[in-house]
């Protein structure tokens, strides 16, 4: 089992050393994320046909699709490194946990907005009380009650284990959330892009859409690599290699 | 540690709670006040016709409860922080899970038990149909329940903060729209005349999960926001 980890791998675990890999790959993460959000949104925005019933409105989903995407990913990357932060205590995984949450809530803010630009000339209401936009709405509020959670603790550490438990016990909540509002009542189209089996999506809109869900996640990667630096500098506040890095003694590393 | 032993600490947790509770009865009138003033309040804010009364009334009583039973939740574990007796508790032999379970037990019989036994009027008040008024009920005696258990963890993670009444609040309304959903579509269902077993079965359902995981849950976080 242990075999196939590469020995380095549990290295990542210490904050210089972390520290010191994502200053290194942040640029290349958000240099990529650039190019590729620059490619899928010009596939999307002008070289995919516009749609034969909604005209060029549905492009909209080149930004809606992929936040929503990502809205619900960093959720579960937030839930499995809460996970990893209560059981082993790992200082890392609880500033992961924490700093994934305002990009989340951020992701799934702008969700609810192009939703709600798009919705108005095809539905013709800015809002309306249907089930994705209700469960896309509590997701928010999850988001808001984890950060909201984190930062009314003096201690930041006790903070971050109280904030991760929430989050742990939202991951629950997600499905009955969903799955009770769609007994409720629902309105939005069902799924269109399949892992399993064919899309129902034409072939020159699902490039730029798949373009864009890579962009987001590099964007995601290289936000919350930039976040979790800052949060490892205030955390380690008092260590000698954050000292190190303050004084500028730092050896081959540029900060 | 036996089983009577066991059995006489529950016993001796859900007396204090009740005693304490009882000595400050004031405090037991206080969310049924609230709940009467809010359900007052919307017939002058809707007009006074019976066909629109009649049709939200359920909605209300069950929205009312809720805002009532989230007002007294703060004060669930607070005065036990204070003076130091919750700490005690975790520190006790016997297991936390089942301590804090009773005390949620003692918090529902003093907090929303008397909501539960004004709801007829409230919904009387609103003119909701009398044959509606069991599934009502029943609903009410499912869900609050639910919203105490569920309210339990989170009051007991805001437990090491300080300010925490609107925190509370944002944190708990994703959890409690499931719950409300069943409640309300339960009674929805009634007053048209449809069967309204099933939400009323998926709170129940719900409610024997939460009844077994909730107070686990608790005491995890009490654990997590008392360790300074």
């Amino acid at each position: 089992m242990s075999k196939w980890i590469p020995l380095w791998l549990h290295k990542l675990g210490s904050p210089p050393i972390f520290y010191r890999f994502a200053g290194t790959l942040r640029p290349w993460f958000l240099a990529l994320a650039l190019v590729a959000g620059a490619i899928g949104l010009y596939g999307g925005l002008v070289l995919a046909p516009a749609d034969y019933q909604q005209g060029d409105a549905y492009r909209i989903i080149f930004i809606h699709v992929p936040s929503a995407w990502m809205g619900l990913f960093i959720y579960g990357v937030m839930g499995v490194a809460s996970f990893i932060a209560l059981v082993w205590r790992i200082k890392l995984a609880e500033a992961v946990a924490m700093e994934s949450a305002p990009i989340g809530a951020a992701f799934t803010f702008i969700t609810l907005v192009t939703g709600s630009l798009w919705g108005k000339p095809m539905w013709g209401t800015w809002w309306t009380w249907d089930a994705r936009l209700t469960s896309e709405l509590v997701l928010l509020f999850l988001y808001l009650g984890v950060i909201g959670l984190y930062h009314a603790f003096e201690d930041r550490r006790q903070g971050a284990r109280a904030a991760a438990f929430l989050a742990i016990i939202g991951i629950i909540n997600v499905p009955i959330v969903h799955f009770s509002v769609n007994w409720w009542n629902t309105l939005h189209q069902g799924s269109t892009v399949r892992i399993l089996g064919p899309s129902k999506i034409s072939a020159s809109m699902l490039w730029p859409l798949l373009t864009m869900m890579v962009a987001t996640k590099l964007y995601y990667v290289a936000s919350l690599f930039g976040r979790v630096r800052t949060d490892l500098l205030e955390l380690e506040g008092g260590k000698d290699w954050v000292r190190r890095i303050a004084t500028g003694q730092s050896t081959g590393e540029r900060t | 540690m036996s089983r009577a032993s066991l059995a006489v600490a529950c016993g001796a947790v859900l007396r204090r709670d009740l005693t304490l509770a009882w000595r400050r009865r004031g405090d037991i009138a206080m969310p049924v006040l609230y709940a009467l003033i809010v359900a007052t309040l919307f017939p002058f804010a809707l007009g006074p016709e019976d066909a629109l009364l009649q049709r939200i009334a359920g909605g209300i009583v069950l929205v009312t409860v809720l805002l009532a039973m989230l007002l007294a939740l703060d004060a669930m574990f607070r005065s036990d922080i204070e003076d130091g007796s919750l700490e005690q508790l975790v520190l006790a032999p016997q297991p936390l899970a089942l301590m804090l379970g009773m005390k949620i037990l003692a918090h529902w019989l003093t907090t929303a038990l008397p909501l539960i036994v004004i709801a007829p009027m409230l919904a009387g008040m609103l003119h909701l149909p009398v044959p509606v008024m069991g599934v009502l009920m029943l609903a009410l005696l499912l869900a609050t329940p639910m919203l105490g258990l569920l309210g339990a963890v989170l009051v007991a993670l805001t437990a090491g903060t300080r300010r925490s009444g609107m925190l509370l609040a944002l944190m708990l309304l994703p959890l409690c729209v499931p719950v409300v959903i069943f409640a309300a579509g339960a009674v929805a269902a009634a007053q048209q005349g449809l069967p309204w077993i099933a939400p009323i079965a998926w709170l129940g359902a719900a409610l024997a999960l939460a009844l077994v995981l909730a107070p686990l849950a608790c005491a995890a976080a009490l654990r997590i926001a008392l360790d300074a």
